[in-house]
């Protein structure tokens, strides 16, 4: 298919087997350095597929770009339709892409609770949330949206006597928990997770392995991974798209990345073969 | 023998939260220890009590014999001891090179070899010297973090989860290094999720749960240890 046609078939947004984003020769500069070049990347909805490669290989910033938090320096991005190359985050946000951090960025002095009410309003950012916060009808909204929340911090293994810790107080570990369960609490369509199990031990990886692969099979949601845990990426992914030194180097189901030699040459190493 | 660390039954408290329930451990000159549990089990807390950060209710933390527990953090660096923190914490407005010299603040003396000693092992960091470290990826971050500690030459080094958002070769390399700065004199005392990793460079270990030491063993020892494969190797 040809870059044109496919840009076109996903401006029209059909929910019929077309990919729910496509990006098209995504260029991104920064000062002295290319981070991605020439990438062209499609997510197919309701599938989970990851992007891998070696630290500084780009993938932090080509997130970036599908949410909107930076804009490519060329190229395109199209989710259900809408180009979102030179979208704000909060607009990208509001038609349904949510994402975490690899830093860590949750408001660190409100509640845990508070920081999941906090990620459902993204969606009602915009002109008319100041005038749904007026209307009389915000409390019912409010108790619904708590008890909504409670539901996301139980979905994502956060117990519930921690609802009321201030989110600094948590260990790592469940820092990172309750940054899936913000990104949820929007309603996305796409989800956009960094490194969801770094600073978890083998057991709790599982957890979480488990916690996407759910996310896919009961919510039908689509989601996009980044992450250097390779029992979590060959585990739940069904593609895998490799980018070293900002260019995609290899694209494939996990039995086809684990056994390319480029890629256990710039990334993999010996861990391949163990 | 004067340990190199010594926690005597150490309470570390966040207000009303009991974080460390009692914690006694050693780390002898030239060893390398790990430390694992569970995500809240207090890891974290344990090295940032060591660092004078958080400062313990009860007991006692021997440096080399000395009671550090009520120095100031920057005075626990400039006696040998330094930390490279779990989440990278790295200073994020000043450049690559500019955090390096930060670690070096506590001693005197020429730092250029050791900032070429930090390039060597990370030759990224050399690449992007001039670069503000907050636009560094998150491997890129983790490698600064530990070079920066690595400027202080400490005797003992406390790392946090130094494998966390490294790449599998960089994580091979990291435990390398390890073995390296250890095989050059420097005790080691390792916090880290990747538990097979950390008893494959470790001599002896301690699990934590819930703010108490549940086992201490040799590395091999708690590597074998039916219960630890299970909680923590991620063994069925
Ligand atoms: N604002 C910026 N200015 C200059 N360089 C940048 C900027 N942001 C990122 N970079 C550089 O671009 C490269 C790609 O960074 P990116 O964060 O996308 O990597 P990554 O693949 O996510 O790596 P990691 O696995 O370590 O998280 C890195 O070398 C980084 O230092
Ligand atoms: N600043 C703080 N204020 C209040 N409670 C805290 C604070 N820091 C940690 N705690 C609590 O202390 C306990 C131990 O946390 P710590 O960060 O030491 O765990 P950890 O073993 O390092 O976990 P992880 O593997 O997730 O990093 C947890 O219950 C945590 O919620
Ligand atoms: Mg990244
Ligand atoms: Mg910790």
């Amino acid at each position: 298919m040809t870059t044109e046609a496919s840009v076109e078939a996903a401006a029209m947004g059909d929910a019929s087997g077309r990919p729910l984003l496509v990006a098209r020769a995504v260029t991104k500069a920064f000062e002295g350095l290319i981070a991605n070049r020439d990438i062209d990347f499609e997510i197919p909805r309701h599938s989970i597929v990851s992007i891998i490669g070696p630290n500084g290989a780009g993938k932090t910033t080509f997130f970036n770009q599908l949410s909107g938090v930076y804009h490519p320096t060329s190229g395109t991005i199209v989710f259900e339709g809408t180009d979102i190359s030179h979208t704000p985050p909060h607009e990208v946000a509001g038609l349904g892409v949510a994402r975490t951090y690899q830093n860590i960025r949750l408001f660190q002095n409100m509640t845990v609770l508070a920081n999941v009410m906090v990620g459902r309003h993204v969606r009602m950012h915009g002109q008319w949330y100041g005038a749904i916060a007026r209307m009389a009808g915000i409390r019912a909204e409010e108790a619904e949206a708590e008890r909504r929340a409670f539901g996301l911090l139980e979905l994502v293994g956060l117990a519930r006597s921690t609802s009321s810790e201030l989110a600094r107080n948590l260990p790592y570990g469940d820092q990172r928990r309750l940054e899936v369960a913000r990104a949820l609490a929007s309603d996305p369509k796409l989800l956009l997770l960094d490194e969801p199990t770094a600073g978890m031990n083998p057991g709790e990886t599982k957890q979480m392995t488990d916690f996407i692969a759910r996310l896919q099979r009961d919510l039908q949601l689509t989601v996009l991974l980044i992450e250097h845990d390779m029992k979590v990426v060959m585990g739940v992914s069904e593609r895998i798209t490799v980018l070293d030194y900002g260019e995609k180097i290899a694209e494939g189901t996990p039995a086809e990345i684990r056994a390319n030699p480029r890629v256990i040459e710039a990334y993999l190493g010996k861990q391949a073969t163990a | 023998m004067t340990h190199a660390l010594e926690l005597v039954d150490i309470h570390t408290y966040y207000g009303k939260i009991h974080a460390l329930k009692g914690v006694s451990m050693t780390v002898d000159p030239g060893e390398v220890v790990t430390l694992i549990g569970s995500n809240g089990a207090g890891k974290s807390t344990t090295l940032r009590t060591i660092s004078a950060i958080t400062h313990a209710r009860e007991g006692k933390v021997l440096f080399n014999g000395v009671e550090i527990q009520a120095e100031k953090p920057h005075a626990v660096v400039g006696m040998g001891i330094a930390q490279a923190p779990e989440g990278r914490h790295v200073f994020t407005r000043m450049t690559v090179y500019e955090n390096l010299q930060m670690g070096a603040f506590s001693r005197s003396g020429d730092i250029a070899d050791d900032v070429a000693r930090v390039y060597d092992l990370f030759p990224r960091l050399k690449e992007r010297r001039a670069q503000r470290a907050g636009t560094l990826s998150g491997g890129e971050q983790q490698m600064l973090a530990i070079g920066r500690a690595l400027m202080a030459k400490p005797t003992l080094l406390l790392l946090d989860e130094p494998s966390m958002g490294l790449s599998p070769i960089l994580t091979e390399q990291i435990f390398q290094i390890i073995r390296d700065i250890n095989g050059q004199g420097t005790t080691v005392l390792l916090v880290e999720q990747n538990a097979q990793m950390a008893f494959n460079v470790a001599h002896r270990g301690y699990v934590l749960q819930t703010g108490q030491i549940i086992l201490a063993n040799t590395a091999a020892n708690l590597a074998a240890d039916p219960q630890v494969r299970q909680a923590y190797l991620g063994e069925i």
